[in-house]
């Protein structure tokens, strides 16, 4: 069970080589931008084909370069949460949510939307258009719609960037919250050490196109498996750093 | 208005309307395909549908002849399996006014479809839909803007329609004189009031649609 891949691509020059699995956890794809990590997000929900390799979700074969197979995005079931959020401008929020409810029975998917809905606290919302509503509101629609029809796993390309550090902290508490709604594997992406830490069961870390180090959050801050993870992770010591360059600006 | 303008008038807005439904659906079907897909010929696709743009309309219609005249490269088939043919029909007076505005539509929503967001095409499809249904929900929709312009440009191409339609449909008074070939039977032949009524009627009739085509655009937008 989980979600099992193993991804080479080159595209403009850039190669990704990557391998990992992960159970039915929250898995943080971690790296500096351009190290690979949403490329790998694209090639899991079937929007990007790999060169080479494999995709396993739960017995089920997304991809295999050696058998050939390869589903479309359509067949993946795939809950993905896009960087700007892509709602529907022309659609309200309600129907934003329930045209992630396909394939459900009518009945079942108006009564799968209020649940949401509630859910995710965007009642009194549903008649309102994507642009008329907060960023914060605009994040727990955009969950919502992914996980309406209950997908096998769910993908999130920072979907918390563009928020404000208030907004991020309430956000990541609220996908602690509903994740425990949802036992599938979910990957997310960030660029955030602080993010990484506080959402992750499990660290992948992307550096230059392959996986440096995985582990619990514990173990690659405790133990770096190079010099290239430490510079990574290690945001104390560079806090610190820049909290002694200070009385130095403050001199010149 | 004597019975011979009002059926001028009356052809035109006709073959316009007809014309207007066949660019419709084949210039969105095109715009679609050149915008998203990718296959070979797709350059000589685009360069086809755009030649009418920059011909002079003799030309196209010369090409029409040559297709689909009685004895032309598709329209013998035509002739020698029905005994009919396009040629100095009202039906011809269509083919000639969609050609000539394909471009138009073609370019305009392919320009709209570009536009719109890849990312929410994208979701589209990781939610599950099918492209027919991520084409009718999302794109077309988000697209609108586009395709209405493309759709009043080209029947106001069509309204307009002269070369070619000359060409291929004559100028036949009572079956084919539309418009602005009546406009030209009367000012050639030196009825310049015949000639004054209907460039006036002409005019009015299309101020009348560009500010029709205005206000819906302004609902729909």
């Amino acid at each position: 069970m989980g979600l099992s891949v193993k991804l080479k691509k080159i595209v403009n020059g850039f190669s990704l080589d990557a391998e990992w699995t992960i159970g039915n956890e929250l898995a943080v794809l971690f790296g500096y931008s351009g190290a690979g990590k949403s490329l790998t997000l694209q090639m899991i929900a079937g929007l990007i084909s790999p060169d080479h390799g494999f995709i396993h979700l739960n017995e089920r074969t997304f991809f295999d370069s050696v058998s050939g197979k390869n589903l479309p995005p359509q067949e993946r079931s795939c809950g993905y949460v896009f960087q700007d959020l892509a709602l529907f401008p022309h659609m309200t929020i309600r129907e934003n949510i329930l045209y992630g409810a396909h394939g459900l029975s009518k009945v079942y998917r108006e009564q799968q939307a209020a649940n949401m809905l509630k859910k995710f606290r965007i009642t009194g919302l549903e008649n309102k258009y994507p642009s008329e509503i907060s960023g914060g509101q605009k994040q727990r629609v955009a969950l919502a719609r992914a996980l309406i029809r209950k997908p096998d796993a769910l993908l999130l390309d920072e979907p918390f960037s563009a928020l404000d550090n208030p907004l991020r902290a309430e956000m990541q508490n609220f996908l602690k919250e509903i994740r425990r709604e949802f036992p599938i594997p979910i990957v997310f992406v960030t660029h955030d050490i602080l993010e990484a830490y506080s959402l992750a069961d499990k660290i992948i870390i992307y550096a230059n196109g392959s996986v440096a180090q995985s582990g619990t959050p514990k173990e690659v801050f405790t133990k770096p498996a190079s010099r290239e993870v430490e510079q990574l992770v290690n945001t104390r010591e560079r806090l610190l750093q820049s909290m002694e360059l200070l009385p130095c600006i403050g001199k010149y | 208005m004597d019975d011979s303008l009002l059926f001028s008038l009356k052809l035109s807005v006709q073959v316009a309307t007809v014309a207007t439904v066949f660019v419709v659906i084949v210039g969105l079907s095109a715009a679609y395909l050149l915008s998203r897909k990718n296959f070979s010929g797709k350059e000589l696709l685009d360069i086809l549908l755009t030649l009418p743009l920059v011909l002079p309309p003799t030309v196209t219609g010369y090409y029409l002849i040559v297709l689909f005249g009685r004895n032309g490269l598709l329209g013998r088939y035509l002739y020698a399996w029905t005994g009919w043919s396009i040629m100095f029909t009202w039906y011809a007076a269509v083919l000639a006014s969609v050609v000539v505005a394909l471009p138009l539509m073609v370019k305009t929503a392919r320009a709209a479809i570009e536009s719109v967001d890849e990312n929410l095409i994208r979701a589209s499809y990781t939610l599950g839909h099918s492209e027919y249904w991520t084409a009718l929900k999302v794109i077309l929709p988000l697209a609108r803007k586009g395709i209405i312009a493309g759709a009043i440009l080209s029947f106001a191409r069509a309204m307009g329609e002269f070369g070619a339609t000359l060409m291929v449909a004559g100028n036949i008074p009572g079956r084919t004189n539309t418009m602005p070939l009546a406009i030209y039977s009367a000012a050639s032949s030196g009825d310049r009031s015949q000639a004054t009524i209907m460039v006036i009627v002409f005019t009015l009739f299309s101020g009348f649609f560009l500010y029709f085509a205005n206000k819906l655009s302004r609902r729909v937008l």
